[in-house]
């Protein structure tokens, strides 16, 4: 059963998961610019590494190098989609080896249903190649994340479910007053309503706001469904020193930040943007695993009915 | 309800189905198409916007009434006389280079259109030589550069610094924005003006190009 794989995960407590992967293989001598998911094929090597050093720092989930890997954001290289996925697949497989489960990377198509540039039957073909891929290589799971749109959110689950593998879905929530809505205007209490009903048995947030942020999202997400929540934050907001872009926040803060993301409710903890392998290890060292005391979720609709305090968000 | 209030309604609601029918309706009952775009379209754009500042409309909403208005502008388009105030001015717009992600660059390529610019569109991963060339060939007043990514953003400032080596910069106004973009990056970037959303875009165009907001 796909729930099962979640619960055994879940048993000893909330789980770490990873953290960026695009940022990393720039490090790694990625042309910037280029399609990261190309390297699947060219340089599997480097992106092993990138995958291994999530591993060592103590990911009980990678995900794969996989986030852009659909027809559509492939443009010119969509005919090698179904290949890019499955050794995106296999190279986090063999990353992670007996240590760690491997879930497969879902990204939005950056097409807009509204905007007739794409629809729904196009996008479930699109996200059905790339699902049915990342399981033939030997995905334990699909992530569907950083998706604006609910519609396409619910293709793209719907698609992923039909692997037979358990589906984390997760939006991102970057705009609006309060910067807890995502650019369609949907909000995490809708977001984690919908996504359950399409079939997700994990639903979150990813990217967006800083992990300083997030807490309040994460909350609200958690009062709204029963499944377990899935958090991936950003390292805060980046930064321009001269022509380079740095995110400040140093792994200890993240870390820090987290103990309040989990009080929130989050089962599944990571990193978005700026985020790296020390992160990760910041995270296993300091925070409680396994002990971590969460509220219960009628407690959590108490506390939302409180004020939040915001700090500055992107 | 009049003519001018459906065609309102329908600009406002983002029914671009309905828009290009009310604005021959409205021409047929004796209307000037001026009287139109001021009356009805541009009102509503500009309900829509204030919408969309207040978290009531979001992005899905704005490019409906967008393109509500440019399908009603594409009726009214060849009766506008030339040289009369139809031509907000003319906007060359792109995705810089590296950067494949273009639905916040198209949102504000309909915006600009529905606030009466001629938008010339370079799409995506747009290079330094042909945002030149294309200053080259269509005379625009404004350059409108967009950029999702941290990374991808640093093309801006290769674009800005070509425009000016090809004695071009005095010529046009460049209009930065995207995710990662803020006022004091558009600033070091050399930008004319940065935008935090479509509405705002619209809003600097406007202002930009000289041209009275709200017209």
């Amino acid at each position: 059963m796909a729930a099962d794989l979640i619960r055994g995960l879940l048993a000893g407590g909330p789980v770490l998961t990873d953290g960026a992967w695009g940022t990393q293989l720039l490090a790694r001598g990625l042309p910037p610019g280029q399609l990261p998911d190309l390297w699947n094929l060219s340089h599997p090597d480097r992106v092993e590494a990138v995958g291994r050093s999530y591993v060592d720092a103590g990911s009980m989930i990678i995900l794969t190098n996989t986030f852009q890997a659909n027809r559509f954001a492939l443009r010119g290289a969509a005919r090698d989609v179904v290949a890019i996925n499955r050794a995106g697949a296999q190279i986090s497989r063999r990353a992670a080896g007996e240590r760690a489960k491997v879930f497969g990377s879902i990204g939005p198509t950056n097409k807009m249903l509204v905007s007739g540039d794409v629809n729904e039957d196009e996008l479930h073909t699109a996200f059905t190649e790339q699902a049915t891929a990342l399981a033939d290589g030997g995905a334990d799971a699909i992530v569907v994340e950083t998706m604006s749109d609910l519609n396409e959110a619910v293709v793209a689950v719907e698609a992923a479910r039909a692997t037979g593998l358990p589906v984390v879905a997760c939006m991102t929530f970057d705009s609006g007053k309060n910067k807890d809505r995502t650019m369609t205007g949907v909000s995490p209490a809708q977001a984690a309503e919908g996504l359950a009903a399409a079939g997700a048995d994990v639903v979150g947030a990813n990217c967006g706001v800083g992990v300083d942020a997030v807490a309040p999202i994460c909350a609200a997400l958690a009062s709204a469904t029963d499944l377990p929540v899935w958090i991936k934050a950003n390292a805060g907001l980046p930064e321009l020193v001269g022509r380079e872009v740095v995110y400040r926040m140093t792994p200890a803060e993240y870390a820090g930040h987290v103990e309040a993301v989990l009080a929130a409710g989050a089962d599944f903890v990571g990193g978005c943007c700026g985020t790296t392998a020390e992160f990760i290890a910041a995270m296993a060292r300091s925070t409680r695993w396994t002990k971590v005391v969460r509220p219960a979720r009628a407690d959590l609709q108490k506390e939302l009915g409180r004020e939040q305090p915001r700090s500055h968000i992107l | 309800m009049t003519v001018l209030d459906e065609l309102y309604e329908a600009v406002l609601e983002g029914d671009f189905d309905l828009t290009p029918g009310l604005t021959r309706q409205g021409l047929d009952a004796g209307l000037l198409p001026q009287a139109l775009i001021d009356g009805a379209m541009i009102p509503a754009m500009a309900e829509a916007g204030r919408r969309f500042e207040d978290d009531v409309y979001f992005v899905p909403e704005l490019l409906s009434s967008g393109r509500a208005i440019k399908a009603g502008l594409e009726i009214l388009r060849p009766l506008l006389t030339a040289g009369s105030a139809e031509l907000a001015g003319r906007v060359v717009i792109g995705t810089v280079q590296g950067d494949l992600h273009d639905i916040g660059k198209n949102l504000v390529a309909v915006m600009l259109e529905g606030a009466g610019f001629e938008v010339i569109d370079l799409g995506t991963d747009v290079t330094p030589a042909e945002v030149v060339a294309a200053i080259h060939e269509h005379r625009p007043q404004l350059v409108g550069l967009s950029a999702l990514l941290t990374t991808t953003m640093l093309s801006m400032p290769s674009i800005i610094d070509a425009i000016a080596a090809a004695g071009l910069r005095d010529d046009v106004k460049v209009l930065v924005g995207g995710a990662p973009m803020n006022e004091a990056r558009a600033k070091e970037f050399g930008a004319d003006a940065y935008a935090d959303n479509a509405n705002a875009a619209v809003r600097a165009a406007l202002e930009l190009v000289g041209a009275e907001p709200g017209r």
